[in-house]
């Protein structure tokens, strides 16, 4: 090996990834990132088209509390990465909705809208809403179970009102749910204070500044990035992890390797034994989505549409499996980012549109069917989206379209599986010793959960010398 | 470094960790946490800071002692003898 020695070289330069790297290089760790792609940010990264900047994944910083707001995750986050509330230029929600036919659940960053909804709704649930609510208030975040619960199964023993039900896991799946049909009880209760308890917001100009602003102050702390850089091979030796090797056959030493490139694809790097050993193909992430952002000549608001995030479902049960086919367009999340009450509203009015989708079909497309594909599927997820916000067609100056194999090339996720794996390493281990999962597969997700899974598998494994 | 050297030593690293903490009225027998809002990630941060700034360390076992501010100049006492207060945030 090379003698250029670091004390810890992290895998990826997404949202986890970068947190990590600042807090060991706060503490004067010789730290190096390597990002496979051009650009950083991962799952939440950017792009330009036609002289316009788009958000890859960003509908809404979840887990949003006010300036000064004392314990939250978002305030942890801030004081770990010295960063200061107002850095972040964070444009808080409208108000958002649960829309179910015939019914809808409004709310917004104050937790009393999204209860009165609900009482009013659903008025013989108010008690049983209420002990959901005392219980989730309640529950340990610090002391994960060991096992996975089922969420629906501890629903249906609260409320006895299925559509309720429904509509409480809609938005919560589809902000971070990795396991089909459901989502595990941990997450749920994870989510649903992310979601509900604080809230939505939007940095200004999108995530990018957020970025710039991360790989500002890991700069500044001497910490080094290396783009276009690629791990071939993740090198160990008698159960310990050593260093990586690069795409070039250059090899890195490092006394701790973190990384973000999820399970599978880490046991990948470890090669074939591990591999096999460790990873059941089962529970790579199923879960993926196609995305179609619609640039307009007027905003939402000036088509009667003030919603900043709209979760919705065209029947009574709302069913979150990978479809059969290309696209299931019964259901989706429809977002308005210049419905965040930002200082400098956006130049253009913006309208996403994403539901779920089968990698898998997508894979076996020619070119010729892929594009044609991409056209009929925003068609139909329209069909059943504009009745519940607005058909943003007649105004379109631009669109464009993600589907799973964008995904899957440009963060290296097997499958496109925005949420990773359907089982999570809440403790970050990994068969070797040294080397440790953090973002997505470890178990905390979005901007701000991600975040912090790299800062506390950072702290846990990496930053105090064993 | 005397105590009192000692106490400003520690309170200065609050200030850098947790900015938006009021210190004021800090006293040194109460624990910490029940004063201002310090978890135990901030802890980490203190015994990080010491660490960097003094070149002390504090095996994890020992994080306890650091509970109050009383503690944690019985703790360092001994351990920063011949050391100058560093102050970051004066």
């Amino acid at each position: 090996m090379s003698n250029a020695r670091y004390d810890t070289i992290i895998i990826g330069a997404g949202m986890s990834g970068l947190a990590a790297g600042i807090r060991l290089a706060q503490y004067d760790q010789r730290v190096l990132i390597l990002e496979k792609h051009y650009l950083w940010g991962g799952l939440n990264s950017f792009y330009k088209r036609a002289g316009r900047r788009f958000d890859v994944g960003l509908h809404a910083l979840t887990n949003y509390v006010p300036k000064g707001t004392k314990g939250a995750p978002l305030s942890k986050l801030l004081r770990q990465l010295r960063l200061r509330h107002d850095d972040l230029e964070l444009a808080p929600q409208s108000y958002s909705e649960i829309a179910f036919p015939g019914t809808k659940l409004r709310f917004s960053n104050d937790f009393e809208l999204f209860r009165s909804e609900v009482h009013e709704r659903f008025p013989h649930q108010i008690e049983a809403f209420e002990r959901l609510v005392a219980e989730l208030d309640a529950y340990d975040m610090f002391s994960p179970p060991d096992t996975d619960i089922s969420a629906r199964e501890v629903l249906k023993d609260f409320i006895s009102e299925p559509l309720l039900v429904e509509m409480l896991l809609c938005p919560l799946c589809y902000y971070g749910s990795a396991r089909e049909g459901d989502v595990d009880w941990y997450q749920f209760a994870i989510l649903f204070k992310s979601l509900f308890n604080e809230g939505f917001a939007r940095p200004e100009g999108g995530i990018k500044p957020l970025l710039d602003l991360l790989i500002k102050r890991f700069a500044e702390l001497g910490g080094e990035l290396r783009m276009r850089t690629g791990v071939d091979a993740i090198v160990h030796k008698d159960g310990e992890c050593q260093g990586v090797r690069l795409a070039d056959g250059t090899e890195l030493e490092a006394n701790c390797v973190l990384s973000s490139a999820g399970w599978a694809e880490t046991m990948r790097m470890t090669g074939d034994e591990l591999y096999d050993t460790h990873v059941n193909e089962e529970e790579i992430g199923k879960l993926s989505f196609i995305e179609t952002i619609f640039v307009m000549d007027k905003t939402p608001a000036q088509l009667g549409h003030d919603t900043t995030i709209v979760f919705f479902n065209d029947s009574t049960e709302f069913d979150y499996q990978r479809p059969k086919t290309l696209i299931d367009p019964r259901s989706g999340v429809i977002c308005c980012p210049n419905n965040y009450q930002a200082k400098t509203p956006l130049k253009d009015g913006l309208y996403r549109v994403t539901t779920l989708a089968n990698y898998d079909r997508w894979k076996e497309l020619s070119p010729e069917a892929y594009s044609e594909a991409k056209l009929q599927s925003v068609e139909a997820a329209l069909q059943t989206a504009a009745p519940f916000s607005f058909d943003p067609r007649p105004h379109e100056i631009e669109r464009d379209c993600f589907t799973p194999l964008t995904v899957e090339r440009f963060t290296g996720k097997m499958a496109g599986a925005v949420y990773g794996a359907s089982r999570k390493r809440l403790d970050g281990r990994t068969p070797l010793e040294n080397l440790h999962i953090i973002g997505t597969d470890q178990g905390l997700l979005g901007v701000t959960g991600s975040m912090l899974s790299g800062i506390s598998i950072a702290n846990r494994y990496a930053l105090v010398p064993n | 470094m005397t105590r009192d050297e000692i106490i400003l030593a520690v309170k200065d690293i609050i200030t850098t960790i947790a900015p938006d903490e009021d210190l004021d009225g800090l006293n040194n027998t109460d624990p910490l946490r029940d004063q201002i809002e310090l978890d135990s990630m901030d802890f980490l941060d203190i015994v990080m800071e010491l660490r960097k700034r003094y070149g002390v360390q504090v095996p994890e076992e020992e994080y306890g002692v650091l509970n109050t501010l009383d503690g944690c100049a019985d703790y360092l006492l001994p351990k920063l003898e011949g050391q100058e207060l560093k102050m970051v945030n004066a």
